[in-house]
Order: structure tokens, then C-alpha cells, then sequence
């Protein structure tokens, strides 16, 4: 095997290191794992820092007055000022929501504040790139609310085509976007969308899924009123998501789940609900799950985040360069043609053999990618297929993995050669 | 590549290249059934076109797919052509055992959690669609066999519902 080519600044051999699952091998092959869009690897620290929690603190949170419950509620309670702080959020102690995963995030806010805010005659604003998460929502409670909901459309390289935004935005309360798509990789102009989305009068939740665990986000710099993204994707377990708002909206709005943790009483005629941020979080929070997140946003911070947007943009651009020099018209990438435009996600068509069957050739070389839909069916009809296959790329990945990828393709292409 | 020649059998990738029955039918007469893939999002259309005497007169396949998706379906489509519902449920049958679904999750009104036999019952070729057995081998993969069939099941369903 030779030595992955260093494209940037960061140490990628290094990293790799760190993570024991990508030290195995996958049909005597070293595994290359292109799938980070969908869930990333876990760090040793991510692991160890859960097993810690489950070795020496493990108590139920917000309840006990032993050492342990308090160790415990303490570890919780600084990783929501941890992740706050990585975010840029201004209140992090009372605007980090802990949830599932950025999908009840976004349920959260469609059910809590949606159902408060939305009625007939108002309109919610969705762009063609979303994801199922940031669209079945906001059907779910069109069905009973009757708003109408409008579509920013996209221009063929996959960008969103903002030039019939006033006109959108006429009437619209709110609008769900996503910061990063996940098939395309496509960054959206936020800060730009929600100014004016503001001067129109409507608010911005923001799926920033793919955007926390790959870029510098600043949340109040951005201006968005809600955000959402997984703790799985970056770096951190599954489980546990974050839903953040500012502060005077989600004091506002009604409860979401019930249960216990969320109230400040109840009563046998009612109950009168807790202060943020446990008015939204009922039941046992998944403590271990919070702890690891703690330990993955430490570890994305001593990378740098900037370092870590480097390396993204240097190896999609390298990707890009190499799989189209060796494959020409043959493979078509979807999205921005441009590396500094897209996350580190590509999707691929190539001539003539279907994603299934690509991924299933790619997978006999130890290449993990994804095919299929991404849950992203309205963007796929935009797109003119049925499905992709999709490589996405993260701080572990090398051009080693990038060669690998392209002789698999190479080989799904003699392979399925007519 | 190890494996992938179970998978990918000479005969299931010129049914792909060369897809039998592909095509559309005028409705009415013809049924038309959408299937989907959740998974991969494979979308497949069956039209049928039922006689009186319950015998497939004439049946077309549209949608995309992958190559097991869409060979499954062209295989299917030659298979049942001129066959009557009962004789298309015992071939379904025999082709899902070779998938190894059990007859409960064949339909949701199964009544037996029991193994199908694994001995064809008289009468029932398979044929070309022999050649789908690797597809065992890819658990992942069986969905994509199975969508025409359950397509054209709910397409016999609403084709007699109609009559």
C-alpha cells in the first residue's frame, strides 16, 4: 500500500489511528469507509469517555444527592455548555435541546412551535434539496393545520435558485432549510437566506446535520432561530441529537413530549412544565450518549474545525480531479462543480450500471458507500434519477481511500461493460 | 471478484440489458400498480391486463431499477404471461421459497409461519429465474427480486377487485 499523498494540513494517518474500527480489514482489504454523510466512526476517546460514565458514574441525572447522581448531572450538564460553546450559541445553559437525533429535533419544533404558530392563509418555505426529516414534518401538520407550503427551487448544478425568493417568502412564517445537503453536498447561503427571510417576517430552522460536524459554525452569527444535527455524524454515538433555538422562542412555545424531568409540578387538575431546557426534555436523557458527545466536539476542536474544512475541501477536490480524469463523461457527479461551493460528499451516476449494483461491486473492495435515495426522494426527482451512489468523506479519509474508490469503480465499469 | 458471479449471473444481466415486456398497457383494460423500494428507492410499474377467464393476457414493466430488480421483473413478466392467478400464485410462491421468505411474510393475511417445502410443486418451472438463487447469498439484495412480485400481487388483487 503506499503512503497516503498529504494534501493539507492535517494529520490524517494520525487520526486514523484513533479510530479501532477502521483498523480492520473487510474481505482481507483495509476497509475504506466513504460513508460518513450517514454516520461517521467513533474516536477511542468517544468510546472510552462512555464507558467511563457506565464504569464510575453511572446514576440517573437531575434526581440523586450521591456523589455519583451529582458527578453524573454535572457531566451532562457541561457537555450541553460544551456543545453550546462549539455551536456558537449565545445561552448554551438554556437554548441546547438534548434530543434523539437532529429528526425529532426538527419534529420538535414543527409539532411545538408549528402547531402554535401555523394555521390556513400561512405558508412554510422547504427548499428541493431537504432532507425527509425537515419535509415529512411539516406535511404531518399541514394535514391538520391546512398552511401551504412552497419549494425554493434549485439551478441544474444543484444551488438554490433565489430568484423568486420575495415572492416565496410572501406569507411565509417559517422556513426549513439545510445548511449542507447531504447528496449533493450543496452549502446553502444562510446568512443571506436569513436576513431576508427575517425582513420578511418569518423565521429559519436550520438542518445543519451536515454542516456541525464539517465546518465553523456560529450560530448567532448565522442569525438562524432553530438548529438541529446529530450527534452520530460527528464523530460522537448515536442516540443523541441537539435541537438549539434561541431562547425567547422556545420559552414561548408549548411542551413537546411528556413526561418526568419536563415538569415544575403536576397536579391532579394539570401540570405547569419546567424551565429550558428540561421543558423539553422528558424522561431519562441518554446520559452516556451526552458524555460521548462531550468527548467528540473536544476531539473536533483539537483538530480545529478549520484545519478539518481544509482537509474536506482538499480531498473532495481531489476526488473530483482524479474520478474525472480516469472516468470522463462516463461518471457524472452531481452538484456543484466547484469543491469550495460542496461539503465533502459526492454522488455519482456512472453510465450505465445502476447504484445498487455499483455499491455492490464497491463493496467486494472493502469501499463503503451509499446507494440509494438518501431520503432526499423530492431532490432525487430534481435530479432526473432514481437513486446515486454516494462516497462522503471525513477527517479520517486519505487519498489511499480516494484510489481505492476510483479502481473499484473501475472495476464495476469492466465488470458490467457491455 | 469472488461472489459477485452468484449474484450476477450471465442470464440476469441480458435480462437487464435486454428487458423483456418493458413497456405500458392502455388503462383500462390494463391494471396499473406502482411498487417501491423504500430502501433504494427503486420504483417499478406493472401493468396487467386480466382476461375473464382470470388468465394474463398481456402484462408490461416500467419503472428503474437495479439489475436484480429489473431481471426479476423481465424474467416474471415472460414467466406469467398466458398463466392463470393460480398457477402465477404457486410460481410466486415457489420463487419466494427459493428467496427464502417464509409463507407468513409472503402476504399479510398468512396464516402459517411455516417453511415452504422446498420441493417444487407439480407443474411449477422456474426457469430463468433459476438464475436468482445467488441472490440468497446478498441478504441485502432480496428486496430488489422481490418488488415485481409483490407489485404484480397487488396488481392481481386490484385486477379482480375491479371485476
Amino acid at each position: 500500500m503506499s503512503a497516503a499523498t498529504s494534501l493539507d494540513r492535517l494529520d490524517v494517518a494520525r487520526i486514523k489511528a484513533d479510530f479501532p474500527l477502521l483498523q480492520q480489514e473487510i474481505k482481507g482489504l483495509p476497509i475504506r469507509f466513504l460513508d460518513s454523510a450517514a454516520s461517521s466512526q467513533k474516536p477511542q476517546v468517544v468510546i472510552d469517555a462512555m464507558t467511563t460514565y457506565y464504569e464510575t458514574i453511572n446514576a440517573n441525572v437531575h434526581r440523586g444527592v450521591y456523589a455519583i447522581a451529582e458527578a453524573a448531572t454535572n457531566a451532562l450538564e457541561a457537555s450541553r455548555v460544551r456543545v453550546g460553546r462549539f455551536i456558537g450559541a449565545p445561552n448554551p445553559e438554556t437554548e441546547v435541546i438534548f434530543t434523539k437525533n437532529a429528526t425529532e429535533s426538527l419534529n420538535l419544533v414543527a409539532q411545538s412551535w408549528g402547531r402554535a404558530n401555523l394555521g390556513p392563509g400561512d405558508a412554510v418555505l422547504l427548499t428541493q434539496l431537504e432532507h425527509h426529516a425537515n419535509i415529512v414534518p411539516w406535511f404531518q401538520l399541514q394535514a391538520e393545520k391546512g398552511f401551504e407550503i412552497r419549494w425554493i427551487p434549485l439551478t441544474p448544478d444543484a444551488q438554490l435558485d433565489l430568484t423568486d425568493l420575495d415572492t416565496l417568502l410572501d406569507g411565509v412564517k417559517i422556513v426549513a432549510l439545510t445548511a449542507m445537503s447531504n447528496v449533493t453536498g450543496t452549502l446553502t447561503p444562510v446568512q443571506d437566506l436569513t436576513r431576508r427571510a427575517h425582513d420578511a417576517g418569518a423565521l429559519v430552522c436550520l438542518d445543519a446535520c451536515q454542516y456541525v460536524p464539517h465546518l465553523t459554525t456560529d450560530l448567532g452569527d448565522m442569525g438562524v432561530d432553530f438548529a438541529a444535527f446529530s450527534g452520530h455524524k460527528m464523530l460522537g454515538p448515536t442516540g443523541i441529537g441537539v435541537l438549539w433555538g434561541r431562547e425567547e422562542l422556545l420559552d414561548a412555545m408549548p411542551t413537546f413530549l411528556g413526561g418526568g424531568g419536563m415538569i415544575l409540578n403536576v397536579t391532579l387538575d394539570g401540570f405547569v412544565p419546567a424551565a429550558l431546557p428540561a421543558k423539553f426534555e422528558a424522561g431519562t436523557p441518554p446520559i452516556a450518549e451526552i458524555i460521548g458527545l462531550h468527548a467528540a466536539v473536544d476531539y473536533l476542536d483539537g483538530l480545529g474545525m478549520d484545519l478539518v474544512r481544509e482537509h474536506e475541501v482538499s480531498i473532495t477536490a481531489y476526488a473530483m480531479r482524479s474520478l474525472t480524469e480516469r472516468f470522463g463523461d462516463a461518471l457524472t457527479i452531481h452538484g456543484p462543480a466547484e469543491p469550495a461551493m460542496r461539503g465533502g460528499v459526492l454522488s455519482m451516476a456512472m453510465d450505465g450500471i445502476h447504484p445498487h449494483d455499483l455499491s455492490q461491486v464497491l463493496d467486494e473492495h472493502a469501499v463503503c458507500v451509499r446507494p440509494g435515495h438518501h431520503c432526499a426522494k423530492p431532490l432525487m426527482k430534481v435530479l432526473g434519477v432514481g437513486a446515486t451512489a454516494r462516497a462522503s468523506f471525513y477527517v479520517y479519509n486519505d487519498t489511499d481511500d480516494v484510489d481505492a474508490l476510483a479502481d473499484a469503480l473501475a472495476d464495476a465499469q469492466s465488470f458490467f461493460t457491455f | 471478484m469472488p461472489g459477485l458471479e452468484d449474484l450476477y449471473r450471465e442470464i440476469i444481466l441480458d435480462h437487464y440489458r435486454n428487458p423483456r415486456n418493458r413497456g405500458e398497457l392502455e388503462t383500462p383494460p390494463a391494471t396499473r400498480t406502482e411498487g417501491f423500494n423504500p430502501l433504494c428507492g427503486d420504483e417499478i410499474v406493472v401493468y396487467l391486463d386480466l382476461d375473464d377467464a382470470g388468465v394474463v393476457g398481456d402484462i408490461r414493466i416500467g419503472g428503474t431499477g437495479c439489475s436484480i430488480s429489473q431481471s426479476s421483473a423481465s424474467m416474471m413478466s415472460a414467466a406469467v404471461k398466458g398463466k392463470t392467478i393460480s398457477e402465477i400464485e404457486a410460481l410466486t410462491h415457489a420463487f419466494k421459497a427459493m428467496m427464502s421468505i417464509h409463507e407468513s411474510s409472503l402476504d399479510t393475511d398468512g396464516e402459517s409461519g411455516e417453511d415452504l417445502p422446498s420441493e417444487l410443486p407439480e407443474g411449477v418451472k422456474l426457469g430463468d429465474l433459476e438464475a436468482l438463487r445467488g441472490v440468497v447469498k446478498f441478504p441485502v439484495r432480496i428486496k430488489c427480486a422481490t418488488l415485481a412480485w409483490n407489485t404484480l400481487a397487488e396488481g392481481i388483487g386490484q385486477a379482480t377487485a375491479d371485476t
